[in-house]
């Protein structure tokens, strides 16, 4: 059966969902998890903190590196927020600690964000776009604990970049550098079909969206 | 593909398309495959997955993503879907469809972990239960294209009861000198068992996969705990974590990304 606006019902399907997350909750096509299911491409990268540093460029020159300690010393923020999985899962009201985007600038003497884009790069590979616009105030930060203890290795562990009000793709996970670019550039997912911007209110899962 | 490849591709929506059930495969006790056809199917490659979407009476809405199980040669798309009891989307595949019904689908999706018979080989596999079936459509798409690429599928299953595709598997490696399927059994093995058993550990893999010197194309699916363990133990016999692909799925049924 085809209904009005061109979907198709499924003959004796029923929601089997109790409670349902409020509206303005939760994205299109998303559903509430209790639990945290992790996707990711490849193994997990086994880091010591001892190796680990974070680093800020614009193209090819540095602009600020600090080994862990000197991460943990920056200002810390924490953040409470939904997050929202492109594979179609949502996880409400999950607390972030960690440096946000504008306490990075400000840590290299910038008042100003040097260029529009950034390319998340981290560990095993992994890169994402992101507009610095979707950064900058409070909206983005390096993550470095979850629930209040440091964020597993599986969860992207010690460090994942949060933009929270993106698909979580572009969260990424183990990540060790941002790179300012003049012009933006496809990231690993949005180079193999996923959107380029990935906002879930307007379900932007894949190109064309 | 190269950044420019990616940025000079035509951007098309990926429309959501009817999907009628033309045939039901009992695969195990909660396993089924769906045979689908799908009107304007565009092809795909071994390894991709589909969104599906199932909209009840009063407008409900659920999706989910599923692995395709079919290679690109077959006319019909197969998905092949396992129960997960208190489910709200499985249980309804498997045990309340019928040939005939119809919902909507969107797809192809996914172009990380996929295999055509152009990346060659070796090929290693590697399932934990239902996360064989993204691998059975690459040992589809290798049969149907009859070249000799050396592959090897690691399978770990419950009980023998569990496997998935068992026949077909058996069918395949009998007669194709390229192709070892190991089977291990962790929970429960059938009297005279010849095969494996327990959980997949370094020593199996170290004894079942290609070595690292021969570069192989490694392809892991399972649950999470499963892909973590089987990841890091490749990575601690030598293997390039950059050619270890990896799909986890998640309790929530998750995929890629």
């Amino acid at each position: 059966m085809i209904s009005m606006d061109g979907t198709t019902i499924a003959r004796g399907f029923r929601s089997k969902r109790h409670e349902q997350a409020p509206k303005d909750r939760l994205p299109p096509g998303q559903h509430v998890t209790t639990d945290f299911p992790v996707l990711s491409a490849g193994p997990t990268p086994q880091m010591k903190l001892g190796d680990w540093t974070f680093a800020l460029q614009l193209g090819v020159s540095l602009l600020g590196k600090w080994n862990w300690t000197e991460f943990e010393a920056l200002p810390q923020t924490t953040i409470k927020t939904d997050i929202h999985c492109v594979t179609k899962w949502s996880k409400l009201d999950t607390t972030w600690q960690g440096v946000t985007f504008d306490d990075l600038l400000k840590a290299v003497g910038l008042t100003e964000p040097p260029a529009p884009h950034i390319m998340a790069h981290c560990d095993g590979g992994y890169t994402t776009n992101v507009p610095v616009a979707d950064l900058i105030g409070g909206q983005g930060m390096i993550a470095t604990r979850y629930e209040g203890l440091p964020i597993p290795p599986a969860h992207g562990g010690p460090a994942r970049l949060l933009v929270p009000h993106l698909y979580f793709w572009k969260s990424a996970k183990w990540v060790r550098r941002l790179r300012f670019m003049e012009k933006d550039q496809p990231g690993f997912w949005e180079s193999f079909g996923y959107h380029n911007y990935g906002d879930p209110w307007k379900e932007q899962r894949y190109d064309g969206d | 593909m190269t950044v420019t490849e990616a940025a000079a591709r035509p951007v098309r929506r990926l429309q959501w398309q009817l999907a009628q059930v033309r045939e039901i495969v009992v695969e195990t006790y909660r396993v089924k495959s769906l045979l689908l056809h799908v009107a304007n199917w565009q092809g795909h490659l071994s390894g991709q997955h589909v969104d599906i979407r199932l909209t009840a009476e009063d407008g409900y809405q659920a999706q989910r993503s599923y692995s395709i199980a079919s290679p690109p040669e077959d006319q019909l798309l197969t998905l092949t879907v396992e129960r997960v009891d208190n489910g709200e989307v499985s249980p309804y595949l498997v045990d309340d469809l019928r040939v005939g019904d119809q919902f909507d689908l969107r797809g192809p999706i996914g172009g990380y972990f996929v295999w055509t018979t152009a990346m060659g080989g070796p090929l290693s596999l590697i399932a934990g239960g239902s996360g064989v079936v993204p691998l059975m459509a690459m040992l589809r798409h290798r049969d149907r294209q009859n070249i000799g690429v050396a592959t090897s599928l690691l399978y770990s299953s419950r009980s023998l009861e569990d496997v998935i595709y068992r026949a077909e598997l058996d069918a395949m490696a009998r007669c194709d000198p390229h192709l070892r399927v190991v089977n291990t059994l962790t929970r429960k093995q059938p009297d005279g068992w010849m095969g494996r058993r327990g959980r997949i550990d370094k020593a199996l893999l170290a004894e079942e996969c290609f070595p690292p010197e021969r570069s192989p194309k490694i392809f892991v699916c399972g649950s999470t705990p499963f892909v973590e363990d089987v990841s890091r133990f490749l990575v601690e016999l030598g293997y390039d974590p950059l050619t270890i692909k990896t799909e986890r799925f998640g309790p929530s049924g998750g995929q890629a990304p």
